[in-house]
Formats: structure tokens, C-alpha cells, sequence
């Protein structure tokens, strides 16, 4: 099994070292810590361990470390920067498994931008070294990219070449998109294996600085400081410690306090709980600092963050996730408010945005999600995000024989019309209601109170809300028949469907992810017997077939 | 196709003066090598006239000319043995096509990478030995260092034609860089790291044209073998000359041993400190230095199981050393070949895909070739009656590349903890007292026929003529 929690004392890959406003993320893989058996992890290659370590590290160096404004991500290891993700590794490698590889380095180096972006921790690659493939992707997720002039160390993208597949985790987009890089240029560098070096590199835009290796120290720390200029995190803040997440399994069931998940084999079906607070809301930030991971909206973001991760690697057969919530509304509304009116403390905006990540991971599963709002749920302001973020959504209108809790309600909040946007740049109302102004306003004149099933259907908000005779019927045919379904069709149905609305730079990763590079990984070329990847290192030369499809 | 044409400013084999593009590139980078070797070159030699042998033909009978010429003014020219006709690529995936006269445009960046990486050694150890003229133990040895310097520049020529005549923009460049880098510059070095350590005196000296100038043997043969015919050719005719390089430092090492064992008979004495205090290099030494030099040589073969190494055989790019003489598939198809690997600390033999293993195999070679030169220092011990014998370490001891960087083991490949190693490493590797000695004893010796006193004179001298000939004329 395949744990996602980790912590600095545990890495054996990267070193985290503090200095003031400045952080360094040093890569030395330890070539004997790969996460399966098999291969060894040579020129700081990388497999998923290594990426799970630096996703940990991204995470704490928001959370633990309000003061580090720049972070360098460099390489501990002379002669050689990162040779991208372990080639032996992905050759025996099942397709399930390169592929929530790849998406959850997606993720990370989505996660990197973001925080550049949105919580002004800014990202400064130091490539000290060749980067090649994935060591390079690693690289174009920084804001800044300085390369030393040592007449060996360039920045290459050899996938083509020299393995039959594509830079799986956005080195082609970022290129063309975030760097402006001339197609015709991408194009050269995409087709040599040796990749682009020196001046070359600065005039492509392949890499913002060049310096000789006697000033390269220099060059990074003057860098750093100029990064850390542009940042807005406070300077004399105290981190909170993200300590470790607990977690129980017990047989088919999985329990994070916050968030329980109970799997039914026999359907394929994981039911994920919700549960609201049970402490009502502090009332300053102070309270929320002091709290620490153990502030609800916090806790129930990294275990949901975790059990998505978790679903997803370890119970790949599972293919309906139900999501549920159990929780007094009030409560939650007030934790909402509490949100998002001190949205400019530093550990607010974290937790905001740490819930926009999760949220996004939730629209980037390849898992049918359906949401069933029932009586006594909770799916109000940020958490009615679950209900917009599945394929489709239940509601039941009254109350079911023998239950005498009130009927479901869900309620929509500010946190549904702006702060937490999915990977196309609009929020899942505005997805939702592509183009439709008058549909979220109406949708935004209904917020800040209980909205019952009639009016969440009539909203939209909801897809179908079947009364007490019919629920039970409806809820188990929708599931089983979803259940019944190719997981391959359903994947790229959901795929689609989802991201509705304008292309961004993120959509366009994960959509080609799933519909180019998928598919290159299957084909002969790359993953038969004689194709390149299974090939590699072995001295022999693939036998491509000719045609082009 | 073998007459060499000296009326042209570029003495060549390869009727350049047919290929305007081509001369024209070659005459435009010539000067920037001659201020390179001005600059980069021998300190202080610009003027000396020096009896040095020059390459006028690729036959075997009668391929140098010998006579004064001052460096600068040397005939450095391109070479390349005489076309095989009909000749077949005789290994790897490709084999039984036609060699290829061009570059196949899908190996073009890894023949380049060979080719820069062979080429950048050239240079880069005339400027490691740029200083040693102030020091030589005689005119012969002084010779004999200018000799090897001006081969060298002539080999990096070698390399800058293929580059020039086969790879266009890209060549070119490569060409310029390899005049711009730097031995042991730190913004700027040379490609591989035993090509930037210092050779700070004439010991070293010998060392590296035995065992450094031994790896280049093995590269050559092994890329002599290729299935890019212009590069065979080269690398053949660059053996010839490579061969004196490696005499230089068998010789000097022999002469050296020979003058202590001398010194051992006439005071009777095993005692190193006492052995030094009569100005010769103890044997112990000069094994620390032996253990020192071939372990930073056999790094320079690569990762004992490599990618790269497979990638270039079954492309038929690099072959096996004497590949011909070989009685296999020359595919290596399903075959295996020992390597060393640590297990729980200890060095266990496992079975590698032998294509892996190519690096493995050419360093194997190479410590077969360096055995027997060990045989031969030993027989002139022995004819001293000196209880002493050289030892080849073993090829796991003081690595910095491949499996065995991680592990620490005594010249005998007996692992050892690191608090072992650093209690024993002054009885392994030359330490910084051993190099200091070795640099008092290096004056400068130049009055004919004279020899410093820590060397034996050689046996002959240069081409038949006497050991107390002028070879070095200062002007």
C-alpha cells in the first residue's frame, strides 16, 4: 500500500533547509529508496516516493514556514540536476499506476505554481546540473530558472527521442504557454536528446539566467532575494506544525476522525462521509492559529486530501465514490463566515486555497462521483463545492419513513462564487452554468440561507431530488448502473465533461495527460515488447510501426 | 588516398583542397588553435627547436618523418588510414550494412557527444602538462614530453575534422569550445574529471601517459571499431601514434624504479627514508602513486553497467576492444558478463547483460594491459635482488564512479570502514609529504646525455640515435 504521509525526518530524497526569507529544496535520491523493487534510482531520477516527499515539503514550507518567501529547488548531487522520472521504473510499471504518477506530479507542480501565485511564496530553480525530462518539467514549474554555464549542464526534454512517449507532467505546455517558448523552438529541443545548453538556452527562453559556476552561488542568492522582495507573507508570523494525520483502516473501512470512507467491494462503491464540526466556531483568527491542524475545515481538508491520494493509488477498482456529509448546518455556516472574513490572515488563505488543491484533485479523479444530500448533512458554502464537484447529485425532498430529523437543506455562501476556482479559472457555479449570468444570479441571491430540495432543483443546484417513495430505488439504479459502465468510457466521459468553459495551462495538462500522452504510453512503440520504453538501457533499438494514426 | 599533401597550409589525406566548404572552416579555426597552443601549450618552448617526429604518411613502413622543428611551426595535419572497401558494420544491430561515410541522422547527437568527449582529452592534457618543462630530467625526457604535446594537439584535430566535415553548425561550435574550455578551470573545464587534475611533476607525468594515455588506447580501439567509417579510420591512425605516449610511461616509470633499485643494491637498504634521503622515490611510493593514478583512470571507463554503453554498441557506434577477433554473435544477443556488485558491504560477482556491461569489459581489458607493464617494472625489481613487487590494485579501490563509489576498500579489495580508511589512506594514495618530496626532487636537467639523479638513463635514444644527442635546442 502506497501511504502518502510523511515528514522531513522520514525523507530520503530531499533536504528542507530554513534560512530566513529564503528556503532550499536540495534533490540528492537516494538510488536504493525506490518505492517499489526493481530499479534503482540513478541520476536523481525520480519515482512517486520522491514526489510524495516534495509534495510534503511544498505543504509544510506553506503551513510551518509563514516566513520563507523564496524557495530554491536545487540538486544535492554534483554533475547531474535530475534525469526526470526513473525509466526502469516506468517500464514495469502497471498503466493505472504511470498515470495517477504522472497526475499526482501534476498536482505537485500545479501546487508549486500555486503558491507562487496565490500565498507569495515564489519558486527559484537552480539547475546545477543536466536536467532532463521530468527534472527539467520540474524546473519550468519555478518562476524563475537559473542554469549554470558549465559547457555540460542543459535543460532537455529526450522523451521522444529516446523513449516513444511525451514530458508527461506539462513540460510541452509550460514551454508554449507559460514561457512563451517559440513552437518551432519547443520543437527542436523536443527532438534532441542532448537538449539545449548555454547562452542557446537564455535566447529560447528555456531558462531565464545563465552563470558561470564560480558566481552561481551568487547569482541564486541574489535571485532569491529579489524573488522574496516581490512577496507579500509576513515576516514575523509563527507557522503552525502539520502534525501527523491519523488515520485508521480497518477492513473496508477508513477513518480520519473528520472524514470516514466505508468500501463495498461487491458494488465497487467507496461512501465517503463528511462529518461537520463538533466544536462551534472560534471567533478570531488567534484561535484558529492556536488551533492548528486541529481547526475542523483544516483536519478535514488533509484528510480529504490524503483519502483522495490514498482511493485513488490503492483501491484503483473502487470506480463510484458517494459523498455524503453528517453535521449541523449552522456550524459550518459559521465556520464559512469565520473563512472568509479574515481572509487576508496568512493561515486563512492557506486553508482556503489548500481546500481550491483538494478540491481540484476531487475534478481531476478518475472515479464517478455522486453526492446525496439526505437529512441531517451539511453541505453548505465551501463544502457545497462536493456537491457541485460530482457527476451527478441527489437531494431528497422530505424525509424519509420513521426519520424525524428535519428535511436536507443546503446553503450557498461567498465561498461559491470566487475563491475556490477549478483548474479552468471558474468556479464550479460559473462551470456549471456556462455563460448563463442569469442562472448565477439567481444561484447568488439565494446564499447565505438553507435552501430545501425544491429550490436547490429549481437553482440547479442539485441534478435530480426524488421524494422519500422513489429515493432509495433511484439512488441504488443510478449507482449500480454507473458501477456496471467501462471504467476507460466512464474516465474520458467524466474527463470531458467536466471541464467545461475556457482552456487554461492547468486544463490543458491533465486533458492531454488523459487523451495524448494516455494513449502514447499504451501503444506498441512505447510500452510493446520491442517498444522504446520497454527497451531502454537494454542496448536495444525499438521497432517502431510506421504508420501515423 | 594516402599521399599527404604538404604544399597545402593544412597537411591532409583526405583531398580537402576538393571540399572549399570544408578547407575553408578548417583554415579559419588554424590559427585560433595555433593562439590556443601559444597560450595553452608548453610554457617557454615557443622558440625551441626540438627533434621531434612528424606524420607524413598513413603506411606502416615509413609514416613519420623525423627532424628540428619548433612547435608552433609543427605540421599538424588530418590522417585518416586508407578506406576498406566494401566495408561492412561488424557489430550490433546494424551489422552487415554498409559503414556509413555519413552520419545517419538518428545517431548524429551521440557520435557528436563521443567524439567531443574523445576529442576534449586532447587539449586538456597538453595544458595539464604545460609546466613541466621547467622541471625535466633531461633533453631526452624533454623531448619525449614535446613529442607526446604536439601528437596530442594533432589528435584534437583528428576530432575537429570529423566535427567540421560531418556535423555541421553544431560540429563547428563543439570545435570552438574545445579551444575555449580549460583544464582545471573552474567556470570552464574540461569534460572529464582526470582531465582536470593537475601533473605536477614528472612521476605524474609518466603515470598518466602509462595508464591516462592507456585509456585512450582502449577508447580509440574500441571506437576503431565503428560502424561511422570516417571515425574508425581516424581513430587507426591516431593508435599509431599513441603508442610512443604509452612507451613514455612504461619507460619512465622503469627508468625510475630502475635508478631507486640502483641506489637500494648500493647502500643496501629497504628502508624508505633511507632510500629517499640518497634523492631517489622509494618503491612504496611510487606504488601509491601506481594505486593513485590507475583508479582515477579506470573511473574515466564509465558506470560498470551502463545504458549508454549498450545504446552505443548495438547502434554499432563503439565496439569491443579487437571486436573482429571476437568469435561471438557480435550482437550479444542474451549474453551475460561478470560484474562486481555490493551486497551487505561485500563485493559479490553477479551476471549482467553483457551489452550492459561493455564498460566493464573495456576496463577489464585495460587491467590485463596494465598487469603486464606491472610484470615488467617487477623483472627489473627482481633483477636488483630487491624483496618488492608492484601490484595493480584492485578495481574497486578509491572509485568515484560506478558501483564501487560507495564503498571503501584497501588496494587488495578488502572492504574497509571509513574509520579504517582514513586511519590506513597514507598507506594507499600518494599524501601531500609523499608529493612534496617527489617535487624537491624535480630540477631542471638539460646539458646533453645528462640525467637527474632519481632517473636511469634510457636504454636507446630517439630513431637510432645516441641518448646524448641534442633532441631540445634552446634558442
Amino acid at each position: 500500500m502506497i501511504d502518502f504521509r510523511t515528514d522531513p525526518a522520514r525523507y530520503r530524497h530531499w533536504t528542507l533547509a530554513c534560512d530566513g526569507p529564503v528556503a532550499t529544496l536540495s534533490l540528492a535520491v537516494d538510488e536504493k529508496g525506490g518505492l517499489a523493487p526493481g530499479y534503482e534510482l540513478k541520476m536523481n531520477s525520480y519515482d512517486l516516493g520522491v514526489d510524495i516527499e516534495l509534495y510534503d515539503a511544498i505543504q509544510r514550507l506553506r503551513f510551518e514556514h509563514p516566513e520563507v518567501r523564496t524557495v530554491v529547488v536545487t540538486s544535492g548531487r554534483d554533475r547531474v540536476f535530475s534525469a526526470g522520472a526513473n525509466i526502469k521504473m516506468l517500464a514495469q510499471s502497471t498503466h493505472q499506476h504511470k498515470v495517477n504518477f504522472c497526475k499526482f506530479t501534476n498536482e505537485t507542480r500545479l501546487s508549486i505554481e500555486d503558491a507562487s501565485q496565490c500565498s507569495g511564496q515564489r519558486y527559484l530553480c537552480a539547475v546545477n546540473g543536466p536536467a532532463a525530462g521530468g527534472g527539467y518539467e520540474l524546473a519550468l514549474a519555478a518562476d524563475w530558472i537559473t542554469m549554470v554555464d558549465d559547457g555540460n549542464t542543459s535543460v532537455a526534454l529526450p522523451e521522444v527521442p529516446l523513449l516513444a512517449v511525451l514530458p508527461g507532467t506539462g513540460g510541452l505546455t509550460r514551454l508554449v504557454d507559460k514561457r512563451r517558448v517559440r513552437r518551432d523552438h519547443a520543437d527542436f529541443l523536443s527532438t534532441v536528446e542532448e537538449g539545449v545548453k548555454g547562452r542557446r538556452a537564455v535566447d529560447w527562453k528555456l531558462v531565464d539566467e545563465i552563470a558561470p559556476s564560480s558566481g552561481f552561488r551568487d547569482a541564486i542568492a541574489r535571485r532569491a532575494r529579489a524573488l522574496a522582495e516581490t512577496s507579500d507573507r509576513p515576516a514575523d508570523a509563527n507557522g503552525i506544525v502539520l502534525t501527523p494525520l491519523a488515520r485508521s483502516l480497518t477492513g473496508d473501512r477508513i477513518d480520519y476522525g473528520t472524514l470516514a470512507i466505508e468500501i463495498d467491494r461487491a458494488a465497487r462503491t467507496a461512501t465517503l462521509l463528511v462529518k461537520g464540526p463538533e466544536a462551534p466556531a472560534p471567533d478570531a483568527p488567534a484561535a484558529i492559529h492556536a488551533q492548528g491542524t486541529a481547526f475542523w475545515p483544516l483536519a478535514l481538508a488533509r484528510a480529504l486530501d490524503d483519502a483522495v491520494l490514498h482511493l485513488r493509488f490503492n483501491e484503483p477498482a473502487i470506480g463510484v465514490w458517494v459523498l455524503k456529509s453528517e453535521g449541523e448546518p449552522d456550524s459550518v455556516a459559521a465556520y464559512d463566515a469565520l473563512l472568509r472574513a479574515h481572509a487576508g490572515d496568512w493561515l486563512v488563505r492557506e486553508i482556503v486555497l489548500y481546500w481550491k488543491r483538494t478540491l481540484k484533485r476531487l475534478d481531476v479523479t478518475s472515479r464517478s462521483i455522486f453526492a446525496l444530500v439526505e437529512p441531517g448533512s451539511c453541505f453548505g458554502g465551501f463544502l457545497f463545492e462536493l456537491v457541485l464537484a460530482a457527476d451527478q447529485s441527489f437531494m431528497l425532498d422530505g424525509v424519509l419513513d420513521g426519520d424525524n430529523r428535519p428535511p436536507a437543506a443546503v446553503r450557498l455562501s461567498g465561498m461559491n462564487f470566487g475563491p475556490l476556482p477549478m483548474g479552468n479559472g471558474l468556479t464550479r457555479l460559473q462551470t456549471r452554468f456556462l455563460d448563463d449570468a442569469a442562472a448565477i444570479e439567481r444561484a447568488a441571491s439565494a446564499r447565505d440561507r438553507a435552501l430545501d430540495a425544491d429550490e436547490a432543483g429549481k437553482l440547479g443546484l442539485v441534478t435530480f431530488t426524488p421524494d422519500d417513495i422513489d429515493w432509495e430505488d433511484e439512488v441504488r439504479i443510478a449507482i449500480e448502473a454507473r458501477a456496471s459502465y467501462s471504467p476507460d468510457a466512464l474516465t474520458g466521459m467524466e474527463a470531458n465533461l467536466r471541464m467545461a468553459g475556457p482552456e487554461t495551462m492547468e486544463t490543458k495538462i491533465f486533458g492531454r495527460l488523459s487523451a495524448w500522452q494516455n494513449w502514447i504510453f499504451q501503444r506498441p512503440n512505447a510500452a510493446g515488447e520491442e517498444g522504446a520504453l520497454k527497451l531502454y538501457g537494454t542496448g536495444k533499438r525499438a521497432d517502431y510501426k510506421r504508420e501515423r494514426v | 588516398m594516402t599521399a599527404i599533401s604538404y604544399a597545402e597550409r593544412i597537411p591532409n589525406n583526405v583531398n580537402l583542397s576538393e571540399d572549399r566548404r570544408l578547407q575553408r572552416a578548417l583554415e579559419h579555426w588554424q590559427p585560433r588553435f595555433i593562439d590556443w597552443w601559444k597560450e595553452m601549450g608548453p610554457v617557454e618552448s615557443l622558440a625551441h627547436d626540438v627533434y621531434l617526429r612528424t606524420a607524413v604518411s598513413v603506411e606502416p613502413g615509413g609514416w613519420a618523418h623525423f627532424d628540428y622543428v619548433r612547435m608552433p611551426e609543427y605540421r599538424w595535419g588530418i590522417f585518416l588510414e586508407p578506406a576498406e572497401p566494401g566495408r561492412l558494420i561488424h557489430f550490433g544491430a546494424n551489422k552487415g550494412q554498409p559503414a556509413w561515410q555519413e552520419v545517419p541522422g538518428e545517431y548524429r547527437g551521440t557520435l557528436r557527444r563521443i567524439i567531443v568527449t574523445q576529442g576534449d582529452t586532447e587539449p586538456a592534457s597538453v595544458e595539464q602538462q604545460r609546466h613541466l618543462g621547467r622541471t625535466c630530467p633531461s633533453l631526452y625526457d624533454l623531448r619525449n614530453l614535446f613529442q607526446v604535446n604536439v601528437e596530442e594537439g594533432r589528435h584534437l584535430w583528428a576530432m575537429v575534422y570529423l566535427l567540421h566535415a560531418h556535423f555541421g553548425r553544431d560540429g563547428r561550435e563543439e570545435a570552438e569550445a574545445l579551444l575555449v574550455r580549460r583544464s582545471g578551470d573552474r567556470d570552464n573545464p574540461r569534460i572529464l574529471g582526470a582531465f582536470n587534475e593537475a601533473t605536477p611533476d614528472w612521476l605524474s607525468f609518466y603515470m598518466f601517459t602509462f595508464f591516462t594515455d592507456r585509456d585512450g588506447k582502449f577508447q580509440l580501439c574500441a571506437l576503431s571499431e565503428s560502424g561511422f567509417d570516417p571515425l574508425a579510420r581516424t581513430c587507426r591512425f591516431m593508435l599509431t601514434e599513441e603508442a610512443h605516449h604509452m612507451f613514455v610511461g612504461e619507460n619512465g616509470i622503469r627508468r625510475t624504479i630502475q635508478r631507486t633499485c640502483e641506489v637500494m643494491r648500493e647502500h643496501r637498504t629497504d628502508d624508505p627514508e633511507e632510500v629517499r634521503r640518497h634523492g631517489v622515490i622509494d618503491l612504496p611510493t611510487i606504488q601509491r602513486y601506481l594505486n593513485f593514478h590507475f583508479s582515477v583512470t579506470v573511473d574515466l571507463f564509465g558506470a560498470d553497467v551502463s545504458s549508454n554503453a549498450a545504446t552505443f554498441y548495438t547502434a554499432g557506434l563503439k565496439g569491443r576492444y579487437q571486436e573482429g577477433r571476437i568469435g561471438d554473435d557480435h550482437a550479444l544477443l542474451g549474453a551475460e558478463y561478470p560484474v562486481l556488485e555490493l551486497v551487505d558491504g561485500k563485493l559479490v560477482t553477479r551476471m549482467a547483460p553483457a551489452v550492459n556491461a561493455l564498460n566493464e569489459r573495456l576496463r577489464d581489458d585495460f587491467i590485463k594491459d596494465t598487469d603486464l607493464g606491472m610484470a615488467r617494472w617487477n623483472k627489473v625489481v627482481r633483477s636488483h635482488g630487491i624483496d618488492f613487487a608492484f601490484r595493480t590494485p584492485h578495481k574497486a579501490f578509491n572509485r568515484k564512479i560506478g558501483t564501487f563509489a560507495q564503498v571503501k576498500v584497501d588496494p587488495s579489495g578488502r572492504p574497509l570502514s571509513d574509520a579504517e580508511w582514513a586511519a590506513r589512506e597514507r598507506e594507499f594514495l600518494p599524501s601531500d609529504e609523499d608529493r612534496a618530496y617527489v617535487q624537491s626532487l624535480m630540477g631542471r636537467v638539460v646539458e646533453p646525455g645528462k640525467f637527474a639523479g632519481w632517473i636511469a638513463p634510457p636504454s636507446k635514444g630517439i630513431e637510432g640515435l645516441p641518448v646524448e644527442f641534442e633532441y631540445v635546442r634552446f634558442n
